[in-house]
Order: structure tokens, then sequence, then C-alpha cells
């Protein structure tokens, strides 16, 4: 037992410590995204003295940016359990060895997006008023105290199963199969369940016509699972680029069909959702037609959404034609995904929801500087926390960190890293 | 730090060694000293709560005790920061009563006093000002909000071929915002009001995304409060001086309905057109109103939230 505890603390230790090396690009990508991050601490300090009045919202638009990248990243996180269906359901072996990091990305996810609700309450002190037992959780009815648990239970399932793997790979163990396997297979239907019950706060409130819609769930997941792997295609080159980390085209072009079907799905939703509501041209339309055509001389989302749209199509036209199996075109892709998705998350379905007020009144809503630095200082601790994942797991996934080599000397980061054979 | 055995005699990389640790310990001071920079605004924080207020109870575990020593504190604070001393009581739901409001549309004519008694009564911020009670001039043949007008700036009113609508909560009995609250902060008492615990909200504004009646208001910064004019008799559910973070909204005047006496709006209509009063009670104004009237409305009603606010025309 004493000895378990204390591998376990020599294993934690040496994580942390590797954490802290690496060669001058580590060091300057790492202090880049510290200072950016020191920005957004600071912006927010601000807003934590003068309260949400330093941001564009106000009682027309009651929810902005924090709550649109909150819902884009939820997808993120979602998006890990599109490689772990391949791997687990389908026994792929391309992907077998890269699906932790899916589920490490999954773990930078929702803690941006916990830090993105977080910024985004008046009271953040009180934030033990949602600890059930300790305070008052609206459970079941509020769905917000719904989406605190599935949130918090998908971050703790993550962390237990790519902690788990990874140390037993330190330890060079086979993984219990009755101690992770379960929890894969739950973490599965949690995914879905996280953009589900995030899609279900808006779809759940009658007063907002824009939101109201049932296709507001189903598209979230085929965005999410557009999104979410496009940004695993991307990281996966950056890793096997700076790491020389065994990830093959294959790997990568399976991921291309999950993006390509998604995508595809993405789209004719939209439509759906564009006809229904033009076509029938009831007053419940109004939050739509302000968004793509603009209403009463009010028209700030328009560019917004047709720059959505045309990159979501033309990602979409890239991904059916062959063109996209070469990596040039499927990375221009998923940066078109990316963006589109993200716009149309934010611009595109929280600030609409707002506007008209349900009493008519139209009032525009721009992120301020002030809001705009708290969020790139969140995106910037989240890419710093997928890095420092990234460069505990992969020495550890390819046997330069291991308990055997405990003694030898550590690794200092700077030396050449070999591709290692395995 | 384990020197390679290969390289540990080597005298440069010794030399790199140490420079190594020169700069960590270097790139840690910077580090510390950035982020106490990029903390310092948090030093005008002084006032954000105390802890008395973090670890307050929620209103409905509260003893009698409990709220003895809280509405103690609440006095204390507002003769501190306003030079006031508050008459600040918590006043339970009467048995027997659910208040129910009525408005006669063909009566209103526009004015906006009630919007401004309410301000008055309420304290609500000053400075952004916050109102409860937004009228909306409508085209005649329309109840369609749309097509009100928020922002109109008449010299006179009521102008011919328009009617006034003064929308404020509704204080439904299916309400949207209860049910969205993730901590129970707002709630529906036995009287039929909808109140808020602005010692308990955690400010994420979901109610307000809820409510198909724009009727919350959010304070987005410090309210901002003349001393001169507040109002110092105060209840905790009702128009005590909120904070920072929380939300408010339309509570009929608890402070006053609850003690026998009239909404402030109603007080200040000068043509009559607000009714408030006790539907359990078949003598009431209102019950009268809601019998013998024959055309009354609640606002949206399809949205199912069964308002306690009725729009009638007279004729």
């Amino acid at each position: 037992m004493i000895a378990a505890t204390r591998n376990y603390l020599v294993f934690l230790r040496r994580c942390a410590r590797i954490a802290f090396v690496g060669d001058w690009r580590y060091y300057a990508w790492m202090g880049g995204l510290t200072v950016v991050c020191l920005l957004g601490l600071n912006a927010y300090a601000k807003q934590l003295v003068d309260g949400l009045a330093v941001t564009g919202m106000s009682d027309e638009v009651s929810w902005g940016v924090y709550i649109a990248n909150f819902t884009f990243l939820v997808g993120v996180a979602a998006a890990a359990v599109m490689m772990v269906i391949p791997v687990y359901i389908y026994d792929n072996d391309e992907l077998h060895d890269l699906v932790i990091f899916g589920e490490l990305l999954a773990v930078a996810a929702i803690l941006m997006c916990l830090a993105f609700v977080t910024v985004d309450l008046g009271r953040p002190d009180r934030f033990w008023h949602l600890i059930p037992g300790l305070g008052q959780m609206n459970f079941p009815r509020s769905m917000l105290s719904w989406d605190v648990i599935v949130l918090n239970g998908y971050l703790v399932l993550n962390v237990h199963i790519c902690g788990y793997l990874l140390y037993c790979r330190y330890r060079d163990r086979r993984p219990a199969k009755w101690f992770y396997i379960p929890f894969v297979f739950t973490a599965i239907v949690w995914a879905v369940s996280i953009h589900t019950v995030t899609a279900f706060l808006y779809v759940g409130l009658g007063g907002r016509p824009f939101w109201n819609a049932s296709i507001v769930g189903p598209r979230f997941l085929a965005s999410a699972f557009t999104a979410g792997p496009a940004i695993i295609i991307l990281a996966l080159q950056i890793i096997r680029r700076y790491t020389h980390y065994r990830i093959t085209d294959k790997a990568l072009l399976t991921l291309r069909g999950i993006v390509q079907v998604s995508m595809i799905i993405n789209v004719f939703l939209l439509v759906c959702e564009v006809f229904k509501e033009f076509y029938s041209g009831t007053t419940h339309g109004a939050s739509a037609r302000y968004l793509f055509v603009g209403l009463h001389g009010y028209h700030a989302l328009v560019p917004w959404i047709w720059t959505a749209v045309g990159f979501n199509l033309v990602a979409m036209v890239i991904l059916v034609m062959p063109v996209s199996r070469s990596l040039r075109w499927l990375d221009l892709a998923c940066v078109l995904s990316i963006t589109g998705i993200w716009i149309e998350k934010g611009m595109g379905l929280v600030i609409p929801g707002f506007v008209p007020t349900p009493l008519g009144a139209f009032v525009e809503y721009l992120p301020s500087l002030n809001e705009t630095l708290v969020c790139l200082g969140i995106w910037a601790f989240g890419l710093l926390a997928y890095t420092v994942f990234l460069r505990m797991a992969v020495p550890i996934l390819q046997g330069r960190l291991a308990r055997t080599n405990e003694h030898l000397p550590e690794i200092q980061g700077d030396e050449p890293e070999v591709p290692v054979s395995r | 730090m384990n020197a390679s055995p290969s390289n540990s005699s080597d005298k440069t990389s010794d030399a790199a060694m140490s420079r190594r640790s020169f700069l960590r310990g270097a790139a840690a001071f910077g580090g510390l000293t950035a982020l106490a920079a990029s903390l310092a605004p948090l030093l005008k924080l002084h006032e954000f709560t105390s802890t008395e207020e973090f670890l307050q109870k929620y209103y409905k575990e509260m003893t009698p005790d409990d709220m003895a020593r809280v509405l103690r504190r609440i006095t204390a604070e507002v003769e501190r920061e306003y030079g006031v001393r508050p008459h600040v009581r918590d006043l339970k739901p009467m048995d027997g009563v659910e208040f129910i409001y009525a408005l006669n549309l063909t009566r209103c004519i526009g004015c906006r006093k009630c919007v401004h008694a309410c301000v008055a009564e309420n304290n609500p911020s000053l400075n952004p000002e916050i109102q409860y009670i937004r009228v909306l001039k409508m085209p005649h043949g329309s109840m369609d909000v749309e097509k009100g007008d928020h922002t109109y700036a008449d010299k006179e009113v009521p102008e011919k071929g328009f009617f006034y609508m003064p929308v404020q909560c509704q204080q439904c009995k299916n309400p949207p915002c209860v049910k969205v609250c993730p901590v129970n902060a707002t709630w529906q008492e036995k009287d039929g009001i909808t109140v808020i615990d602005y010692d308990w909200c955690i400010g994420c504004r979901y109610c307000e995304a809820a409510c198909p009646y724009w009727a919350r208001r959010f304070n987005f910064t410090k309210p901002e409060i003349p001393k001169d004019r507040l109002n110092p008799d105060m209840a905790y559910l009702g128009n005590r001086p909120r904070k920072q973070g929380v939300m408010e909204k339309c509570h009929f005047c608890i402070q006053r309905t609850r003690v026998g006496r009239y909404p402030a709006c109603l007080e200040a209509c000068p043509v009559g057109a607000r009714k408030f009063g006790n539907i359990l009670d078949p003598e009431s104004e209102v019950s009268y109103i809601l019998r013998e009237k024959r055309v009354f409305i609640q606002l949206k009603e399809e949205m199912g939230t069964s308002p306690r606010f009725f729009y009638y025309f007279d004729k």
C-alpha cells in the first residue's frame, strides 16, 4: 500500500516535472499562452470589480460570447466519443492508440466550459449554492442543474479513463478491463447527454421561439461531431509533427469520414430549420429573419451567419470530394468547419435568441474588448491545459516516461525526440 | 536534478545546467510578478461580500433567529452605505389571499407615471436606471408586441390611433423563471407573488432568458441610489437595496401589499386604469372585474404561463 502510494506520487511528480521542460519552441508556445491567460485573468479581475457591465450584455441580450463559447466547447468535449466509438465498438486499430488524445481534448474542453460558465455568473462567490447537500440544487426541474451534473460527471469519467490508462502504460501493466471498459461505455452515452442537455437549456424556453425548436438538439450533435473530430484531425497532425508519435494518415482519414457525414447532416438540418422559419411566415420567425436578412433596420448578425453558412458549405463540398483525401485540403476543410460552426453556435444561435426581446424590442449585441480578452484568456488556458496533458501523455505512450526508467536521467526536453520503435 | 552519466563530467554541460536553473528561476519569478500584476484590479474589491453574507442560509431554511440576524445585518449595511436607517421586515404572505392585477387598456393613457412611481418605491439602481414596468405604445387592432413602440417620447399622450400597454412581471401561476433557476433563488409564494432572494441568486440570468414577458432585470454593475431617494420602508423579499450581480423584478410591492396597501404603480395612475386585490375574496374589485367584464386578456396566453395579470377593455 505504502509502496503503491509512493509509486503513484513519483508518477505524479514526474508528470508535473515534464510539463515544465521542453525545447525552446515549447517554452515559446507555453510562454505566449501564459501571457494571454494572464491578460484574460486581468480582464476578469476588472469584471469582478465593476460587474458584467464591462461586457456587451444587457437586459435585452443577457447572454453573449461566454455562453456561446461554452456551448461550442461542450460540443468539442462530446465529440471525443467519435473516436471512442470506432475503437471500442468497431475495434478500429488505426485509432486505438490515439483515442486517448481525444479524451484528453475532452478534459481540456470541459475545463474551458466550466471556466466560461463561471465568468458568466454575476455572483461567482455564491457558486456553493449549486452544490447538492450544501446549497440548493434545483434538480431535476432546472436544466442548468442537469448541465452542472453531466458536465462534472463527464469530466470525472474522462479524467479517470485517461489517468488510469496512462498510469498502466507507465507501469507497463495491462489495464484491468473491469476498471475502465464500463466507464468508457458510460462515457459514450454521457457524451451524447452533455450536448443534449446543453441543447435542452435553450429548447426548454417557451418564450424564445428561435430556441424552442426540437431540431436544436440534433443540430447541436451534428455540428459537434463535425467540429470536434475536425479539431482532433488538426491536433493529431501537430502531435505527429512535434513528437514523432506514430499517427497514420489512415487514422486521419477515418476521422475525415466522420467529419464528412456529420457536416452533411449539419447542413441538412440547417436547411430544415431555415425552411421552417421562413416558409411558414409566422411572427415566430422574427429572430431567424433578423439573423439571416436583418429586420427593421437591424442586421448586425447578417455578415456573421453568411460567413458561417459559406464556410460550412465550402467545407462540405471539399469533404465530399476525393480531393479531401489529401491532408492539405482536409486541413482547409477542418479549419472552415471549425470556424463556421463556432460562429453558428455563438452569433448564430445564442444572440439571435434574444433579438427581438419577448416584448418585441430590438437591441443588438457586440462583445466588448474586456469580454473578448476574458474569452481569449480561457481559450489560452484550455490550450495550455491540453498542451500539458499531451506533454505528459506522449512520452508515457512512447515508453520514454516509465516506471522502469525512474532511476535513469530525466527527459530534459531539448534532446532530440527520436522515434521510438515499439 | 540528475545529470546524465555520459556528460556529467562535461563542464559546458554543467554551465548549461546552471544557466537553465537560472532561467527557470527567473521565469518563475517573472511569472509570479505577472500573475500579481494581472490580479491588481481586485484591490478595489473591498466590499464584494462579507463572511456573514457569504455563509447566509437559504431563505426557506432560516429560523426566526437567523432572519432577525440577517435583518440586523441588512439594516447596518444600508445605514453604512446610504446614511439612512431603514425599516426592514420579513413580511410573510397572508392567509386566504391570492393577489391579482387587472389593467384597463381603455383607460391607460401611456403617461408612464406608474413606471416612475415604481422606481421611487422599490429602490432599484438609478444609475443606470432599472425600471420594472415597460409601457408599449401599440397601434389599434393588434396585440402583437412586436408592433409596440418602447421608446415613444411624445409631448402629449395619448395619441389617436394607439393604445398603451404597460407590461411588468405577470406573476404567473406556472412561472418559467422559477422552473429554470438552478439554485431555487426565486419561487412562488402562496399569495401568488414570485419573489427573489437577492442574497441567494448566483446571477446566471437563466430566468431572464426564460421569461416570456421580459420582466426581469439584472444588476450588471453596482446599483447607485442617492441617499435622499432611498425608500427606507423595506422588505427582505421586496425593495431592500440589491447588490451587483443579482436579479430583480416587480414583486407587487410586497412591502406595501402584504400590509394591506396598494402597489405604488396603482396609486400613481391618474386615470384609474390599474386594479389590484384578492381574487379569493368574491367582494374584491378584481373579482368583480374578472366576473363581470366581458373582455380580458392574459398576455401570451399560449405560453401556458397563466398570468395573474389581466388586461381588459371597457368597451
